[in-house]
Formats: C-alpha cells, sequence, structure tokens
C-alpha cells in the first residue's frame, strides 16, 4: 500500500515538473518566434490599411466574435468569441515593402494559446474570402 | 478495485495538457450568412461618425457603458454587469433544498455589446450598422456556468427599432 502512495507521488510530481515556471508562461517559451509569426502572417497585395481592418473586423464578426477594441493607427483588432468557451483573437496589419500588407493573427483558446497551423489557416481562408485577394504565405 | 482511480487521476492530469481550439471555432459556418443579414441594418447617410453616435447614445439608453470606440474604423465596445437570478432556477434549487441537495443558482452576468458601421453600396452611399452581443453568467459559488453569443433575431429586432428612434433624437438634438 505505501509503495502505491509513493509511486503515486512520484507521479504527480513528475507530472508537476512538466508544468512551466511563470517566466516560461510569461514568455510561452515553448513555441518557436520565426514558426509562430509564419503560421500566424499572410501577406495581401493591397496598400488600403483601413479597409484591410475594416475587413478584418467584419470577417471576425462572421466568425462570431464580437470586437473589444480597435486601432487605425497601430492598425490593431482585439476580439472574443464565447461558445461554451473563450477564444481571444488580435489582428495587426502594418504595411509590408512598397506593395503589400502583412496581416497577422493570435489566438488563445480558453487559458491555451492556439500554435496549431490549421486554426489560423481558417482564419486566412475566411479572411481572404472577404478581401477578394489571394493570402500569401510570408516568408 | 483500487487500481483504476490513481490511474484516472494521472490521465485526467496529463489530459488537461492537450486541449485545443474547437475544429469548426475559426471557420465560416453555414448560418454565418444569416446572422449577419439578423445583425445589420443600413441607413441612407454618408455620415459614418453621425451614425456612431446615435449608437453611443443608444447604448447609453440601454444602460451599456462604453469600454473602447475607434471612430476611424467605426467601432464602438460596450458592457454592463447585471442579475442573471431566474425565477425557474431559484423554485428548482428551493426543491433540491428541502431534499437535502443544495443547488447553486445563476447570480450574475456581465453583458457586452459591440457596434460597427461601415459605408456601404457601390458608392458608399449607406452606412451599415452590424452588432452583436454575448454574455458571461456566473452562479452563486462564482464559477462560469454559460458563456455565449446571443442569437435570438428579436434581440437584434428590438435593437434597431430602437436604433432608429435613437437617430430621429439625434438628429432632432433631443
Amino acid at each position: 500500500m505505501k509503495s502505491k502512495v509513493v509511486v503515486l507521488l512520484i507521479l504527480l510530481s513528475l507530472s508537476v515538473a512538466g508544468c512551466a515556471t511563470t517566466q516560461e508562461r510569461l514568455f510561452d517559451s515553448d513555441s518557436s518566434q520565426v514558426q509562430l509569426r509564419s503560421m500566424q502572417t499572410r501577406t495581401f497585395d493591397t496598400r488600403d490599411k483601413e479597409k484591410t481592418l475594416r475587413t478584418v473586423i467584419s470577417t471576425l464578426q462572421d466568425l462570431g466574435f464580437v470586437i473589444d477594441k480597435a486601432d487605425a493607427v497601430l492598425g490593431t483588432v482585439s476580439a472574443t468569441k464565447l461558445n461554451n468557451y473563450a477564444v481571444r483573437m488580435t489582428v495587426t496589419v502594418r504595411l509590408r515593402g512598397d506593395t503589400q500588407l502583412a496581416v497577422r493573427a493570435n489566438a488563445q483558446y480558453n487559458i491555451q494559446p492556439v500554435t496549431e497551423p490549421e486554426s489560423y489557416q481558417q482564419f486566412f481562408v475566411a479572411l481572404e474570402k472577404a478581401m477578394f485577394l489571394t493570402a500569401h504565405q510570408a516568408d | 478495485m483500487r487500481r483504476p482511480l490513481p490511474l484516472f487521476i494521472v490521465a485526467v492530469l496529463l489530459m488537461t495538457g492537450c486541449q485545443t481550439l474547437p475544429k469548426d471555432a475559426l471557420s465560416l459556418s453555414p448560418e454565418s450568412l444569416a446572422q449577419r443579414q439578423i445583425q445589420t441594418r443600413k441607413y441612407a447617410t454618408t455620415d459614418e461618425a453621425q451614425v456612431l453616435a446615435a449608437c453611443a447614445g443608444l447604448l447609453q439608453d440601454l444602460g451599456f457603458n462604453l469600454d473602447e470606440s475607434e471612430t476611424k474604423l467605426g467601432v464602438i465596445s460596450a458592457s454592463k454587469m447585471r442579475s442573471a437570478v431566474s425565477a425557474g432556477q431559484i423554485t428548482a434549487a428551493i426543491l433540491f433544498a428541502l431534499l437535502g441537495a443544495p443547488m447553486p443558482t445563476d447570480k450574475e452576468q456581465k453583458m457586452r455589446a459591440s457596434v460597427i458601421t461601415r459605408p456601404a453600396g457601390d458608392r458608399g452611399e449607406h452606412i451599415a450598422v452590424r452588432v452583436t452581443f454575448q454574455r458571461i453568467v456566473w452562479n452563486t459559488q462564482n464559477h462560469v456556468t454559460t458563456s455565449e453569443s446571443l442569437t435570438d433575431p428579436k434581440i437584434y429586432q428590438e435593437f434597431f427599432d430602437k436604433l432608429s428612434k435613437s437617430m430621429f433624437l439625434e438628429a432632432q438634438e433631443i
């Protein structure tokens, strides 16, 4: 009986050891910056930042998000979707080169960062339709 | 017979690390077009700022406080805290309490609204207004029991009826 308790305690401490420190949580240190940027970013052949931001806002609404805040100068939009879970998303729009805009989105699902490329791909597919423009993978 | 429980605990500990986004969370649903139509009205004006001001006035009429706004993009977000107590739940809770099984009931809710305006029509001769509502409900033990988008068309019908009134009042400077 005692040995079982010891085994259980060891397993428990192992699973706790698998947990991240505050610093790792703060910076989500387990994910690669380069990989994240590549899955979260697409470029579009337009320079119209305001129109793109408005399209991002209406796409988020179509996806069931309620807009929390937006800033035209900084080019950011934040929104939340509640469906017995909570997804919070921030989208930024920046000028890129002389002919393009870069759109970047990051999301969290409840208390987890969203790190699956498929989820971002779905978002950009919806955005592409609303933009009437092709989303290019940024390099 | 005792083994399954520790195993179960370990399994749960391991599983909590693998929560991922539901597959359809970021893709357009078949209902999204219908929802957009329910949540949108067009007004025959080109003055976006004035429409936005009428929306802000209406949200105040409805008891909301504004959290954020960005006139350049036609965005207002607002929220309010309200009671979530419902007679049905209280009746059920009393019945359960009489049976010796106390039951938490819904206590309060945060109700959020965002209003988005944008020029619409071929030459931008209309302003389209889209409003969306959502709420989070907490029970007497401070647990979230519901978090949802409000999709009942009647809610949106009433909002836009009131918005028409608000536009009129703003125009008359009342």
